[in-house]
């Protein structure tokens, strides 16, 4: 090597969805101003916590899971250099093609040039956080290359002109009549006589997209794994789509962030069991698909693999953050955090909202925020979180690195009802300050009763000087 | 393989990023406490599976070895089947599948194919696109997919599963039929994966 680069660059601004355009309490103030949000999200986040919990419990051994699954993260981010070349080595004697790039632009690019070689301006993709986080779809329609999502919310999203609200259930912010509307609107196919019931727009969607499938040249995917030590990608989905575009078309190009690679297949088992629990709340998810480079005769015969850094070597170069990197996206924080569920995922102005977004995207970017403010500090998005990874005290670092952002004044009486039950939520506050004074070493080891229960089971990291609300007040 | 890149490549520069973040940082042990044998077997295994299976709105059809023709015949007899090239497993008047195109594909009504294993616990069928199950397109395309499960393909806990399958395979992990719960959480069945899934179980 001719040159050492130990500059840890960040995701560049102006390309890709990590930098919000608005502070968070300023499109928080938007999202709660909207009824129809909340309720949607109120709602189907309580769905999704109470399914969660019910597949959780049939495991005995889910926090054996969740240990293993936590140790298998921070082995991989310890040798993240020698499994991704060991990825690079299985995928290439499989007849795939390994790309690399620095950050988004260069990951657009190389996919835009991908595209552009195979002759097409149509290309299939399977939702994925990794390629709206470079902003893809913005990069090939620059280059005059339609990109089709093809996940129910990602379509109802990308139809609606407006962006996803949720990792895990994107389009959750529209209700159906809204779905109705836009479909009427954006699919010329559709019939007139399209009622709003789901299972008929789920089938104008099916409709729609078929012929899309059926004739597709190249797909775009993410990935959920990419296994070292035998070149497999894996996606987990529930619908069919991802089946779809990685079985059919001729070309397929897989982003993938450098993070997501995982030891060895067996590595697989903790993760093909932690993931679907938390995320949809079901024992497994209705389809995952699994593929090494090329099969001769079966699926595409060209496949590109493009890792991606855009800033996730910054965050792993910070060691108190970077077990962000560990996340496998199941969106499990968002739905037991109460200032996600209020503010909705609009408000964190990223592609990915909630606790994990509040210390993924500072990270990620490097730029001034307020998100890690957007916390109550109170602990349940590690409780859910199927990796372990230790939010809170990652908010709380965050706080004392990151300098105060300036941002407009917002008055504290439009947003006083913010957290619902302000006074519950207020009391809970001052009980974690009053946790300060018993903290050692940043870490409260116990409470006294009735919180003691709670501090039997987890440490607390000791709550920061000025609590959420008080910043709030403050500004 | 391909040709080293070019020093000063993203890759070279990547992975000097990494290593320098990295530097000083060691490696956890990973524990491994969690179940990977099983605690369930003979015919309380079975039924785990064809709960679970009913559970996520599959069909379940039980039989015996030497009925399987008969019930195969009887779940197929109104549709058009397309069946792997190679496959021990077919009814009368089913089409092999000769490289037919994905046009040709959806005009079919059913697949019906065998599996690589199962696993009781989630429900789950893996296909690895062996003799009996031919490739990935085949089991997708067709509305209807009826997959017949051997006893003995039927294990309890996903690392079981998982050690009986070769990464080097195309896999496709099934658990029902496709889904979606998008529109208001609203779940509808049979989305663009096959609507109905039927699986016979031989017992
Ligand atoms: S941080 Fe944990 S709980 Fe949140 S999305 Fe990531 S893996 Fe899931």
């Amino acid at each position: 090597m001719t040159q050492t680069f130990l500059g840890m660059p960040h995701a560049p601004a102006g390309v890709g969805h990590l930098h919000g355009d608005r502070p968070f309490p300023a499109a928080a103030r938007d999202a709660l101003a909207d009824t129809q949000l909340r309720r949607n999200l109120g709602h189907a986040t309580a769905t999704i916590r109470a399914k969660r919990a019910a597949v959780v419990g049939e495991l005995e051994d889910w926090e054996d899971l969740r240990r293993a699954g936590e140790a298998l993260k921070a082995y991989t981010m310890a040798n993240l250099d020698e499994l991704l070349l060991q990825l690079e080595t299985a995928v290439t004697a499989r007849g795939g093609i390994v790309h690399w790039a620095r950050d988004a632009t260069e990951a657009n690019q190389i996919v835009v040039d991908l595209v552009r070689a195979t002759g097409t301006d149509e290309v299939v993709k399977v939702k994925s956080m990794a390629t709206a986080e470079i902003g893809l779809n913005e990069a090939l329609a620059d280059a005059g290359i339609a990109a089709v999502e093809t996940d129910l919310a990602e379509l109802i999203v990308q139809l609606g002109h407006d962006l996803p609200s949720h990792i895990l259930v994107p389009a959750i912010h529209r209700n159906r009549a809204e779905i109705r509307e836009i479909f009427l609107r954006e699919m010329p196919d559709a019939d007139p006589s399209l009622t709003d019931e789901p299972r008929q727009l789920a089938m104008a969607a099916r409709a729609h997209l078929r012929a899309k499938f059926l004739s597709a040249k190249v797909a775009i995917s993410g990935a959920n794994f990419g296994i070292a030590e035998t070149g497999t990608i894996t996606v987990v989905e529930s619908e069919g789509n991802g089946r779809m575009c990685l079985t059919l078309p001729d070309t397929l190009i897989t982003v993938m962030g450098i993070e997501k690679v995982v030891p060895t297949w067996t590595d697989l088992e903790v993760f093909l069991q932690l993931l679907p629990r938390s995320s949809t709340g079901e024992r497994m998810n209705p389809y995952t698909s699994t593929w090494s480079g090329v099969t001769p005769g079966d699926g595409p015969q060209t496949f590109h693999l493009v890792l991606v850094d855009n800033g996730r070597t910054a965050v792993l170069a910070d060691p108190a953050g970077r077990s962000a990197l560990h996340c496998i996206r199941c969106s499990a924080c968002l739905n037991v955090c109460p200032v996600y569920e209020r503010a909705g995922g609009h408000a964190y102005g990223s592609v990915y909202p909630g606790p994990i977004g509040a210390v993924l995207t500072p990270q990620l970017t490097g730029a001034a925020t307020s998100l890690p403010y957007a916390s109550s500090l109170c602990g349940a998005c590690f409780d859910a979180c199927p990796v372990r990874i230790d939010i809170p005290s990652m908010l709380v670092h965050l706080r004392s690195t990151q300098p105060h952002p300036v941002i407009e004044r917002a008055s504290f009486g439009a947003v006083a009802w913010t957290m619902g039950s302000a006074r519950r939520f207020r009391f809970g506050e001052q009980l974690l300050r009053l946790g300060r004074l018993i903290a050692r070493r940043g870490r409260i080891r116990r409470l006294p009763p009735p919180l003691s229960a709670w501090t039997d089971a987890r440490d607390l990291p000791a709550p920061p000087a000025q609590t959420f609300r008080d910043w709030w007040a403050a500004r | 393989m391909n040709a080293r890149p070019p020093a000063g490549s993203a890759r070279d520069a990547v992975l000097a990023r990494i290593r320098a973040a990295n530097s000083g940082v060691a490696a956890p042990a990973v524990p491994r406490d969690y179940r990977r044998t099983p605690t369930v077997s003979g015919e309380p295994l079975l039924e785990l599976f064809v709960d679970r299976l009913v559970d996520y709105k599959a069909t379940v059809r039980t039989c015996a070895p030497g009925d399987l023709s008969s019930t195969l015949v009887d779940i197929c007899r109104e549709w058009t089947i397309v069946v792997p090239p190679s496959s021990g497993l077919t009814v009368p008047g089913a089409v092999a599948d000769d490289g037919l195109s994905h046009t040709q594909l959806d005009e079919i009504d059913a697949v019906l194919t065998g599996c690589a294993a199962a696993c009781a616990e989630t429900g789950t069928i893996a296909l690895d696109a062996g003799p009996d199950q031919g490739r990935r397109a085949i089991t997708l395309i067709p509305d209807r997919h009826v997959c017949v499960v051997r006893a003995d393909q039927v294990v309890h806990t996903v690392p079981e599963l998982l050690a009986r399958l070769d990464p080097a395979r195309p896999l496709t992990f099934i658990s029902g039929p496709s889904a979606t719960s998008d529109i208001e959480l609203h779940r509808v069945e049979g989305v663009h994966g096959p609507r109905t899934l039927i699986v016979v179980l031989v017992a």
